[in-house]
């Protein structure tokens, strides 16, 4: 057995940051009761290849409709490590984004900017055995949202990751090296340090390009490390 | 040492539901929806429901979160053949509530052998949550929660019954409620887990 090590919290975000408005209202204000883990924390749902499709992880053909999307051709990949460095295999990787044009194919996604009719903006893949996971895409468009009068929100791509146990669940965002928008951003600005925000800057890879048809971008996520159990403080009963 | 730092958290964002529950966002993209149903006619054990709001620092139901719950199977397994004991789902656009059908939880040995009470484990992302909120939700007329070694230890004790769900008779199936409030009077208890 094994356990988590403790979250550093001040790698991330506090709950209660006022420049983003909508965090005031749901942020908890009383302390994180800390726990030692438990089997509840150290497990976590197990996914497997049934269950995606086989197009799950190409944002390019999985919403073609009539053509292919517009916008920048785009293969963003990467590793999930743990914290001990190790690679996670076999763990559930989830992105989201919106349209080259910056919109989303939600119905509460209300910008001008117009629906791609090939386009849905999800994808999902499994990491291999040394936990490197890869998926194509068009670059997302940034967009205004209500913050300020004049928000805008840098180019990104949401992550899900689960790695091996739920006490490691994060959602995070990606963003594109050389976005102007980046240093303005009041969402990415929550973190306040400024080495942990740059970890969330994907890097241009031109290695991994392919000549003439998609740009390639490296983005690592590294998820709570763990430490063997072995000879006290036991998980479970003896 | 030469460790690696954990990946910064950032907000789901209202879109959440793109990426993770996409048919409640009215996009089919996956033939295979992900933690909607948890448990087939063949599942053991007993049939529950568990349903909730989560209610913002006014008390106002928050309409765009995304719930998943993590749980042990009947017999108390996490690791049970068949049971993925995960599931997730939004809170309604319209309504604010959320809820699963599932299978009671059995108790699951805890740290040195103390059994825990049957609980299921929730976490909660959205728009203006930074960071995931963890929390667990005990069963009201569960007789092992008067010794379960992490309900019992959270100080002060008043806000234990913040974890606690009510249990409702509905055409006689069992319906456990559980509000979730982010902060304010009665603030639920989160964890550092």
């Amino acid at each position: 057995m094994h356990e988590f090590f403790q979250r550093d919290r001040t790698q991330h975000p506090p709950a209660f940051t006022p420049d983003y408005k909508t965090s005031i209202l749901r942020s908890p204000h009383l302390a994180l009761v800390s726990v030692e883990s438990s089997l509840s924390e150290v497990t976590g749902p197990v996914f497997g290849p049934d269950d995606l499709g086989p197009l799950d992880h190409d944002m390019i053909l999985n919403y073609a409709k009539t053509g292919e999307p517009i916008g920048e051709r785009t293969i963003v990949h990467g590793r999930v490590l743990d914290e001990n460095g190790r690679g996670i295999p076999h763990t559930l990787v989830e992105v989201w984004q919106a349209n080259a044009g910056g919109r989303y194919r939600h119905k509460n996604d209300t910008y001008l900017a117009p629906i791609d009719p090939n386009f849905g903006g999800c994808g999902r893949m499994i990491t291999d055995v040394e936990g490197r996971y890869i998926f194509r895409t068009v670059k997302p468009g940034a967009y205004p949202f209500r913050n300020h009068v004049n928000s805008w929100r840098p180019a990104h791509i949401h992550f899900s990751l689960f790695g091996t146990g739920f006490a490691q669940r994060l959602i995070t965002q990606m963003y594109f090296e050389g976005d102007p928008l980046i240093p303005r951003d009041s969402i990415l600005n929550t973190i306040a340090d400024p080495a942990a925000r740059k970890r969330l800057v994907a890097t241009l890879d031109f290695n991994q390009a392919v000549p003439l048809d998609s740009l390639a971008y490296r983005f690592d996520i590294v998820l709570r490390g763990s430490r063997q159990t072995v000879f006290e403080n036991k998980l479970q009963g003896a | 040492m030469d460790y690696l730092s954990e990946t910064p958290s950032q907000t789901a964002g209202p879109y959440v539901h793109i990426g993770l529950i996409p048919h409640q966002a009215g996009l089919e993209a996956f033939d295979k929806p992900l933690g909607q149903a948890m448990v087939g006619p063949d599942t053991p054990g007993e049939r529950i429901r568990i349903e909730g709001r989560v209610l913002d620092g006014l008390g106002q139901p928050c309409r765009d979160v995304l719930v998943e719950l993590w749980q042990a199977s009947a017999a108390g397994r996490y690791d049970e053949p068949g049971f993925r004991g995960w599931g997730r789902t939004g809170t309604d656009f319209e309504t604010g509530l959320w809820f699963f059908d599932t299978v009671k939880p059995g108790s699951v040995p805890g740290r040195q052998g103390r059994g825990m009470a049957p609980h299921v484990t929730f976490w909660l992302v959205s728009r203006g949550i930074n960071i995931g909120l963890a929390t667990r939700m005990y069963f009201e007329d569960d007789p092992l929660n008067g010794q379960d070694p992490v309900l019992n230890i959270i100080e002060p004790a008043v806000r234990r019954p913040t974890l606690v769900a009510r249990r409702e008779e509905r055409d006689g199936a069992s319906v456990y409620v559980f509000d979730i409030r982010l902060q304010g009077e009665q603030e639920t208890v989160f964890f550092d887990i």
